[in-house]
């Protein structure tokens, strides 16, 4: 328990860069997810292209590498951003392609006959998936979203090894000022419980709202 | 280099290796002389390998029918028939690992040898080494992963309440490590606005923040990578014990400087179960003779002496540690 009061705003921190990093990269990644998804369902070939390469190449990288060629790539090229900005960039491309498919597969569910019908009413490509077979796929996608945000939130850990406040890394500095290794974890632990149930319970309750009833 | 495709898929079905051996004979014979050419040209244009080098190094008598059966690490190590130390693998000239050799070489680990060789164990062949990141330090000891511990490891009072401690046997001090045509950055004074890079959670990043909150900290997981960062003018300074700097200083002098005076006193120990009062008593006894016979002064001259700095007097054990 002393861990946790002696250092409350080293926690503290820790717990809030966790939170903006989690929600700013979610953000991101739904973003691009779900335009990708677009993508690849696409009646251009050339945006099925992008969509497809796009899945293939950042959900087969591990995300430690794509954490150094952002970091230690770019600015070789001289792209110089903010530590904060390029683990957002990171994590929220590598968790856009989870994202992608997740959506891709909910459009998979939307019966034929309602894009046939878009169509044949006269709507664009944009029309019928914005207005049509999208709002019908979110609410089949819904759990497995939420699954892949819960990845997205502990995965975020990685960045602290690349200059970016987040609540894992609090253990080596707590670690470095003598306090004991397997309470700051179990901390640290919570802090992560108290992020993901949060996501949990948001999810769940869109299901409930939205959710398809089979 | 691509390897050659297997005889099965390239022979047809049929002929077997009558007709599929020679050809890939005859590629593997090609890849082969392509891989011994780009081998010969590696060693012939590689630069002359900097830091410590084996045959340089000093033996160090081991003594003979030595007994501490006060110690239980000791006595379980005699036991095994070796002893396991922590040290470190990143810092060039007190604990490094040649990633082909998988050799340690460094300060950190000839001290380590010479308190073996103190305890009655050979350095050469009754050592094994295990490589130990700051942050477990303290568990790898506690749970008896490893006997001793020689890695950069500073005495403090928190670290006091978890491990015991031997020694100290040499005192750093924290410093700059800076691009060679940096003309600015001369000491701790001038880091305001500036990036300097230690690894994550450490002493010295800590430092940084809590008394110059106007340097940008930069934190990463290894020095390498702070290393790299600074040749890249990602950042304007690494900074950490000068130890480790002079180590990285050494490897490259042509692009890499320590500057300024040290700014904070770090005495170096060596860490031991923290129950075990007598394997520390024997650690000092054992490091006062070998300062007074000279190995700690050879032992420098071999590793962190490469990187010009003469050798400092060792500084005095504590007997204070080990009451």
């Amino acid at each position: 328990m002393d861990v946790l009061t002696e250092n409350f705003s080293l926690y503290g921190e820790g717990f809030w860069g966790t939170v903006k990093l989690t929600v700013y990269s979610s953000l991101l990644a739904l973003a691009v997810g779900v335009l990708m998804a677009g993508f690849r369902v696409a009646p251009v070939r050339a945006l099925r292209v992008v969509g497809t390469t796009w899945v293939t190449v950042l959900r087969n990288t591990p995300l430690t590498l794509l954490f150094f060629a952002m970091l230690l790539g770019l600015p070789r090229f001289g792209v110089a951003l903010p530590f904060e900005l390029f683990a957002v960039l990171a994590l929220g491309c590598y968790t856009s392609s989870f994202i992608c498919e997740a959506v891709r597969s909910g459009i998979n569910t939307v019966p034929v006959g309602q894009g046939e019908a878009a169509r044949s009413l006269g709507m664009t490509f944009g029309q019928t998936l914005g207005a049509v077979v999208l709002p019908q796929a979110f609410r089949s996608v819904i759990a497995p979203i939420g699954s892949t945000l819960i990845a997205l939130a502990k995965n975020s850990a990685i960045a602290g090894s690349f200059s970016v406040v987040e609540l894992l890394s609090t253990y080596k500095t707590l670690s470095e000022n003598g306090y004991s290794v397997v309470w700051s974890f179990v901390w640290i632990a919570v802090g992560y419980l108290i992020l993901t149930l949060a996501i949990s319970a948001l999810f769940h309750a869109m299901e409930r709202r939205w959710g398809v009833a089979r | 280099m691509r390897t050659p495709t297997p005889p099965s898929r390239t022979a047809p079905s049929g002929t077997g290796s009558s007709a599929g051996g020679p050809r890939v004979l005859g590629r593997g014979l090609v890849a082969a002389v392509l891989l011994a050419a780009t081998a010969a040209c590696g060693a012939s244009g590689s630069p002359p390998a900097r830091g410590p080098q084996p045959e340089q190094l000093p033996h160090y008598d081991v003594a003979e029918d030595f007994s501490l059966p006060s110690s239980p690490t000791w006595k379980s190590a005699h036991r095994r028939g070796e002893l396991t130390v922590g040290v470190k693998e990143d810092q060039p000239g007190m604990g490094e690992k040649n990633p082909a050799t998988g050799e340690y070489t460094g300060f950190d680990v000839e001290i380590a040898k010479m308190m073996a060789a103190s305890l009655g164990f050979d350095p050469d062949k009754q050592i094994e080494y295990k490589a130990i990141a700051s942050a477990n330090r303290e568990t790898a000891l506690q749970n008896g992963q490893i006997d001793y511990y020689v890695g950069t490891y500073t005495i403090n009072e928190g670290r006091k309440k978890l491990v015991g401690f031997a020694g100290p046997y040499y005192i750093a001090g924290q410093r700059l490590l800076v691009r060679r045509d940096e003309k600015q950055l001369k000491g701790p004074q001038d880091m305001a606005g500036r990036k300097i890079c230690s690894a994550v959670g450490s002493t010295p990043l800590q430092r940084i923040q809590a008394d110059h909150p106007r340097a940008v900290a930069v934190a990463y997981d290894s020095y390498a990578i702070c290393v790299d960062n600074l040749l890249n003018h990602q950042v304007d300074a690494v900074t950490t014990d000068d130890t480790i700097l002079l180590g990285y200083a050494a490897k490259d002098p042509e692009r890499l400087k320590v500057v300024g005076k040290a700014f904070s006193e770090e005495p170096y120990g060596i860490g031991v179960p923290r129950q075990d009062r007598a394997l520390a008593r024997a650690l000092d006894k054992a490091l006062v003779a070998r300062e007074r016979s000279g190995d700690w002064k050879r032992a420098y001259d071999a590793t962190l002496g490469l990187s010009g700095r003469p050798a400092p007097e060792p500084p005095r054990v504590d007997p204070a540690l080990t009451r």
